[in-house]
């Protein structure tokens, strides 16, 4: 209980309730120092709690949580030196421009006047935003804001950072942008706790992903680890009409290892299997027979989103429907699936 | 500022790591406090309208009761516009006040005071630095405001002096007020709906005083009310130093005041640090 020193953020048992919402019920966990730690949940989870818990924001109702081995309920002013935030929404001031934003955190984190402009054009230059620097943050658009706000959690260079859903509601090539900018900071040697609701971006980012769900860590491991979970591989096939689909989803109903999964709305039909070959082969032959023709036929390792399924018994693409900055969850998930 | 800043060069050594065993220096407190005061009045700068239209409702009130209501109301002794532009400066910091409630419920909602509770400032900053960059709006809206009551023909009568510390007196409880709706704000955490709780609280006292009317015109009960609440002790100071009569509510004033701010900032600071 004394040593957390290859721990940069851990938690004990931490548990919070809002009313009759149970936000975090029992979470215990560590982020190993140096590594980029996935929190992938849907939206209501406990992702935020969690992270607004291990950044003194928020009082947890029992349990513990250390950031760079400081107890952050005991010490908080302390804790606050050794890590920076970039929340669910970027905090940046509409009226100021985005050198003066850089600028103000700076001096809040008691740099010296000149350190604290020489760091704001610094981070500027390195999230491409000097030639905006002199425009209030009002003008700039989505991703520039997402920059400047990650700009503004890293202006103390605190070993730890904390993301909470860097990337919602930004268009994928943006966020392939800011996945960048991520990355970079990752290999500075930064450790980072990352939260997202998108399958491809833990995938993408995260060294180790924490899945949770209704305020329980249901799945822990590496983004393969949690993929050899669910056992085998994919037969995916692809149509362009959905009477195809349906024809297919019958003929094939014998073939896999369970019934194959139909989604309509994406016209995919999906057959888990435990033998890959044989199975292509019966498929191949039965659709032959039938005279149906997908478009699209492969076999794939199971993607983040059949592990969601097989975890929570509901697909990944549910999860948007009380979120209010998720418009973009259902490209993602479709997305991450190849 | 920014200009001159843009021309050095990118990368030189910085003082991080500030010492923590002395976080709760004096020095930080007003650093952090000027750092905020700062980032506020930008916006006035920045959005300049904002300063304009915010001072044309107290103009509006002026020239409201100056020429309408002014002729139906009979203060003896006084002309009404020597007896109102007293009354009306503390009628525009008590109003104005909301915009304090306004401004921190709107960092609330935009995420900025999860920003600034996550570093490690000193935790009243926020709150001072909102207060302060309103009391400083409320210096530019009062001397208008007298510029405007002098163009209509108010005159102070008992030297530049005693003018000078009525105008003191009005900022500093428009100081005072701000903290009660930087509370407001906290609490209400939604900048429309602070706009609404941080003004209506302050009609009743504002018009149940001697801002606007002598108090021994109203019935007993609310002239009892009215006799007791901080807004007529302030009025009839302010009136009194303005207009060269005897000052005879300055320490009673002075204990509301005392008294509000005694209960609010504590009551603001730990409402701040036990947001959620």
């Amino acid at each position: 209980m004394t040593s957390h020193a290859d721990a940069a953020i851990r938690v004990e048992d931490l548990r919070k309730t809002f009313g009759d919402l149970v936000a975090l019920d029992g979470v215990s966990m560590t982020a190993p120092t140096g590594k980029v730690l996935g929190l992938l949940g849907p939206n209501g989870a406990g992702k935020t709690t969690l992270v607004r818990v291990v950044t003194t924001l928020l009082q947890p109702d029992s349990g513990q949580a250390w950031i760079n081995g400081i107890d952050v309920v005991r010490d908080p002013q302390r804790a606050r030196m050794s890590f920076g935030l970039a929340g669910q929404y970027p905090a940046v001031d509409e009226n100021l421009t985005g050198f003066e934003n850089l600028e103000m955190v700076g001096r809040l984190y008691r740099l010296s006047r000149r350190g604290a402009r020489d760091r704001a054009h610094e981070l500027l230059d390195r999230f491409d935003l000097s030639d905006a620097g002199d425009r209030t943050a009002k003008t700039y658009s989505g991703g520039m804001r997402r920059r400047l706000d990650l700009a503004a959690s890293i202006v103390s260079d605190a070993p730890i950072l904390l993301l909470d859903e860097p990337t919602t509601g930004l268009d994928p090539r943006t966020r392939m942008g800011l996945w960048e900018h991520i990355r970079e900071l990752v290999d500075s040697g930064v450790t980072v706790l990352l939260t997202t609701q998108y399958l491809e971006e833990a995938d993408e980012l995260a060294d180790r992903i924490v899945v949770i769900d209704h305020g329980r860590i249901i799945a822990e491991g590496t983004s393969t680890q949690l993929k050899a979970q669910i056992g085998g591989d994919v037969i995916q096939l692809q149509f362009h009409q959905s009477d195809q689909l349906n024809r297919a989803a019958g003929v094939l109903d014998r073939v896999g290892a369970a019934d194959p999964q139909v989604d309509e709305s994406e016209l995919t039909l999906k057959l888990p299997t435990g033998d890959a070959v044989s199975d292509l082969m019966a498929t191949v032959r039965l659709l032959d027979t039938h005279d149906i023709k997908p478009d699209d036929l492969r076999i794939r390792k199971p993607s983040l989103d059949d592990v969601f399924m097989t975890l929570t018994g509901q697909p990944a693409d549910a999860f948007d429907d009380n979120g209010d900055s998720t418009g973009s969850s259902q490209n993602q998930t479709a997305g991450a699936a190849d | 500022m920014s200009d001159q800043a843009l021309k050095r060069p990118i990368s030189q050594p910085r003082d991080r790591q500030p010492d923590l065993t002395s976080t709760w220096r004096v020095s930080w407190v007003i650093s952090d406090t000027i750092v905020m005061t700062k980032r506020n009045l930008m916006k006035y700068i920045r959005l300049p309208q904002l300063l304009v239209f915010s001072t044309i409702q107290p103009v509006m009130f002026v020239l409201l009761f100056a020429f309408v209501f002014g002729g139906a109301i009979d203060t003896p002794g006084v002309d009404y516009i020597n007896f109102l532009i007293p009354g009306i400066l503390i009628q525009s910091v008590v109003f104005g006040s909301s915009q304090t409630s306004v401004g921190l419920a709107d960092d609330l909602n935009k995420g900025m005071i999860d920003r600034y509770r996550s570093l490690p400032m000193t935790r009243g900053a926020v709150m001072a630095g909102r207060t302060l960059a309103d009391s400083i709006r409320n210096t530019f809206v009062v001397f208008l405001m007298l510029g405007v009551g002098t163009a209509i023909g108010f005159r102070y009568q008992d030297g530049l002096l005693k003018a000078l510390a009525a105008v003191a007196l009005v900022v500093l409880f428009g100081y005072a007020f701000s903290w009660i709706a930087a509370f407001i704000g906290l609490l209400t955490r939604n900048p429309e709906i602070a706009g609404v709780a941080g003004f209506i609280w302050v009609f009743p006292l504002v018009f149940a005083s001697s801002v606007f009317v002598p108090v021994e015109t109203m019935p007993s009960w609310l002239q009892a009310f009215a006799e007791v609440q901080p807004i007529s002790a302030t009025a009839d100071t302010v009136r009194a130093l303005m207009l060269g009569t005897p000052v005879e509510k300055l320490w009673y004033m002075l204990a509301w005041m005392a008294a509000i701010l005694a209960v609010f900032i504590p009551l603001s600071v730990w409402k701040y640090r036990r947001l959620t």
